[in-house]
């Protein structure tokens, strides 16, 4: 970034806490989500999915559902595009399946009808013939040599020869000599570990009406991280043109990552457009658990050596994810994330993308991060209990920092590890005594963050206020921040701004709100569409005085003079230009449009004291601190937000949240009574610290947030249920029978 | 020439070699001059790469500059929740 581009000198804006522009719609109940959206004639859709974990499809028979009365279509396959190809075929054999179901839950039909009521009894009436086929689960055992096999030649050429073919990708980075460096470490660790899939959780289950008529034109709302995205692969799976598919993104309650898939929207376009009326599709809990995605399931081989001192020689890893029945799993992030905090001489990581029969897996707040972190950290965790050494010291004495080379290669820019390291072993919390029984966890964690393709428009009203319309759902408060730095750029009052998500006819292509990419790319885009327009209004304002543009500056919400050679000049305010700009030269519009690419990386230290009962196996979370580099906190609030929240769902990870498969292969626990997600009597408050080491690729300096704080939990309650316990926990989540199991152990020798 | 630093699993494709040198002055450039010399590495770029160009990650720009004596590294695309 050009150094004219960043800021210096004081904010205003940026770093306060202004209320949030969506608090009251959402308090009162006026804002509108998925499921909140109505269409005079709408109908109401059902889906049929698959009983069983793997089985063809021989034959589905419709026509006592379509004879129902109210039903007015029913699709299969046969009513999607076909010689798709890539991932839009993954897609398209994940919304409909094709000739074999591949999950419990897995899509094989759908109905709409004049009621929800008659949509379900409709799919009852559907009669699907299936060949029951042998299923597997588990990534180990569907890696294993008798593993049955889910699709021939699904592979790609990553993959080394002799593997299963539900090996479907394969990475392998590293360097140095791991062999030289265990050697010259004084204590060698080696363990294995294994995380199961979870949920995201949010709260609001998926939900779009969709309409498209004969003429092909359509248009869809939604709730979804991505409203473009949707545009785009519904385009694809009904086989029409992408501009002639409108999609608006509603309010979104909750997508951590699971809405940036597409799971019932394309579903919901094809009954429309064969029954010629308003179609409505909401998921309903189980549909939520059984059929959108989850994250991987892993198992993980983790070797660390070091010496007395702390210095660790060498480090590798191998990390097998299952991400469902579908290429995906995040393998190549897990391997990538596993030792970037730490500058090391050896390192090597391998990693296996492996197919099973669940559902298709889809990213969850750093997708393959947190999972490397548990096992990695974990392993530092042991090696520091051995050796006797402080474990933020020998974090510190390891500690990537600019200049040093990433376990995955590149050299580090500007980066913030070390000071939350410094700031984590300040903090009271890390000095407070502990009581029997409890043990502190600490951990540190890495996200890589993203940029994106990005437009933002900024229209001047003629009294003076703005709008900003961005294509990012707001997934974190990006509105409020949207509206700061607009505020921050223009100098005027942050209540004179409002920011709505455009629909996908307004704005260029702007990518899915992921990879914590929105304050940032939308920011920095926010900030140049309104130098965009202050270049514009001192253009007006010298047109007026008679004098070059040049000579105008931008200061304090008013066009000023540049210098005492511009002229004399009293300053003129935003509003007085807006007010004439009809007659001065049209409407005032600032623009950007472009793929930033300085997305600054961010590292987080975690601080957690758990509490153990040995009667029960039961954790308690005493006490939680998240320390995170944020580069610049544009609303504090928002970031300390951001942090809690990661923590949160980082706690039922690791204590509770498991997706539980029977031996027939369908899940046992679909909804929120037997998947346990931590509620607010489950959590302490966590407290927070935001570190700013600014991002040298904005010009406010702007990391993103949103991801970052999931890394570091999952290792950090491991280490302090560990240390409470007395005895190392090795496996996701840390239920009450696993620590008994544990402790069984451990008492058994 | 730039010096182009390969992912371990690309070794195969590349004769080998996980450092290999193409004459490029944009990512993009790089990119299609490393598939006209090791044409087994199509495959792993249309599946999506980042570079990371001096400590900088370009997750998907084509057109961002590299100069001869920059620090290349290929990785796998970049994506997030």
């Amino acid at each position: 970034m050009a150094y004219d581009d960043v800021k210096t000198g004081e904010f205003k804006v940026v770093g306060t806490r202004p209320n949030r522009p969506d608090g009251i719609d959402k308090v009162t109940g006026r804002a509108k989500f998925g499921a909140d959206a109505t269409a005079p004639g709408m109908l109401h859709a059902a889906i049929l999915r698959s009983p069983h974990a793997h089985a063809r499809i021989v034959k589905i028979d419709t026509s006592k559902a379509e004879a129902l009365k109210g039903v007015k279509a029913v699709v299969t396959r046969a009513d999607f595009a076909t010689g798709l190809t890539g991932e839009n075929w993954n897609i398209l054999e994940n919304v409909m399946a094709g000739d074999t179901a591949l999950y419990d839950g897995h899509a094989v039909a759908a109905v709409a009808a004049t009621s929800a009521l008659i949509a379900r009894d409709a799919m009852k009436l559907i009669k699907v013939d299936y060949e029951v086929l042998p299923h597997v689960t588990d990534v180990d055992k569907a890696m294993a040599a008798d593993a049955p096999i889910l699709r021939e030649g699904a592979a790609d050429k990553s993959v080394p020869a002799g593997l299963h073919p539900n090996v479907v990708r394969y990475h392998e980075s590293g360097h140095g000599d791991v062999a030289a460096g265990f050697a010259a470490a004084d204590l060698v660790i080696e363990d294995s570990f294994r995380t199961e899939a979870t949920h995201q959780g949010y709260i609001e289950p998926h939900a779009c009406l969709a309409q498209m008529g004969g003429d092909g034109k359509g248009e869809i709302w939604c709730c979804t991280q991505g409203h473009f995205n949707v545009q785009k692969v519904c385009a694809a799976l009904v086989g029409t043109e992408t501009s002639q598919l409108r999609v608006t993104a509603s309010e979104i309650g909750g997508g951590f990552g699971g809405k940036t898939a597409v799971f019932i929207e394309p579903v919901a376009l094809a009954l429309a457009r064969k029954a010629n009326r308003p179609v409505k599709l909401v998921m309903n809990r189980a549909d939520v658990f059984r059929a959108s995605g989850p994250t991987s399931s892993t198992s993980m081989d983790i070797k660390i050596g070091m010496t007395k001192d702390g210095k660790i020689t060498a480090a590798q890893g191998v990390f097998r994810l299952q991400g469902g029945a579908f290429p995906g799993a995040p393998m190549e992030f897990t391997a990538m994330c596993a030792f970037a905090p730490y500058a090391l001489e050896n390192v090597h990581q391998v990693g296996y993308d492996v197919m099973s029969n669940r559902p298709k897996q889809a990213a969850y707040r750093a997708p393959g991060s947190p999972m490397a972190a548990f096992a990695v950290e974990s392993v530092i965790d042991e090696l520091c209990n051995e050796l006797g050494l402080d474990p933020i010291d020998v974090r510190l004495k390891n500690a990537s920092k600019q200049g040093t080379k990433a376990s995955f290669g590149p050299t580090w820019d500007r980066i913030g590890l070390v000071e939350t390291l410094e700031a984590a072993k300040a903090h009271p919390h890390y000095a407070a005594p502990l009581k029997k029984g409890q043990g502190r966890g600490i951990s540190c964690g890495f996200w890589f963050n993203h940029g994106g393709e990005t437009a933002v428009s900024l229209a001047l009203s003629e009294d003076g206020t703005v709008a900003i319309s961005v294509g990012t759902p707001d997934i974190g408060g990006s509105r409020a921040s949207m509206g700061q730095m607009a505020a921050e750029e223009l100098g005027i009052p942050y209540e004179n701004i409002r920011t709505t998500i455009a629909d996908t006819a307004t704005l260029g292509y702007n990518e899915i709100s992921h990879g914590s990419r929105v304050t940032y790319a939308s920011g920095l885009a926010t900030i140049k569409a309104a130098r965009d327009a202050k270049k514009k209004l001192c253009a007006r304002a010298a047109a007026k005085w008679g004098i070059d543009a040049d000579a105008v500056s931008w200061v304090d919400g008013c066009a000023v003079p540049s210098g005492p050679n511009a002229g004399d000049f009293d300053p003129m305010p935003l509003e007085k230009i807006t007010k004439s700009m009809g007659r001065t030269g049209g409407p005032i519009v600032g623009h950007y449009e472009a793929t930033p690419e300085g997305a600054g990386v961010s590292f987080a230290t975690h601080i957690v004291d758990a509490e153990v009962d040995p009667e029960t196996g039961s954790t308690k979370v005493v006490r939680y601190t998240v320390v995170q580099d944020a580069g610049k906190a544009i609303h504090p609030t928002y970031v300390e937000g951001q942090f809690q929240g990661g923590a949160a769902q980082g706690i039922g990870w690791a204590l509770n949240e498991e997706y539980i498969y029977g031996e027939d292969g369908r899940l046992q626990n679909a909804g929120f009574l037997d998947y346990r997600i931590p509620v607010a009597s489950d959590l302490p408050m966590i407290d927070t610290v935001i570190v700013e080491v600014p991002n040298p690729g904005h010009p406010y300096g702007v990391r993103g947030v949103g991801e970052t704080s999931i890394c570091p939990p999952l290792a950090a309650i491991a280490n302090a249920v560990s240390a409470a316990a007395g005895v190392r926990l090795h496996e996701l989540p840390m239920s009450p029978p696993r620590i008994l199991a544990a402790l069984d152990a451990q008492a058994d020798g | 020439m730039v010096e182009v630093n390969l992912w371990s699993g690309l070794r195969p494709f590349a004769d080998g070699h996980d450092r290999v040198e193409v004459e490029a002055r944009t990512v993009g450039e790089m990119l299609t001059r490393l598939q006209e010399a090791y044409p087994g590495l199509t495959p792993a770029i249309e599946a999506g790469v980042s570079v990371a160009v001096d400590g900088k990650i370009i997750a998907s720009s084509l057109t961002e500059p590299i100069y001869p004596d920059s620090e290349i590294y290929l990785l796998q695309r970049l994506r997030g929740g």
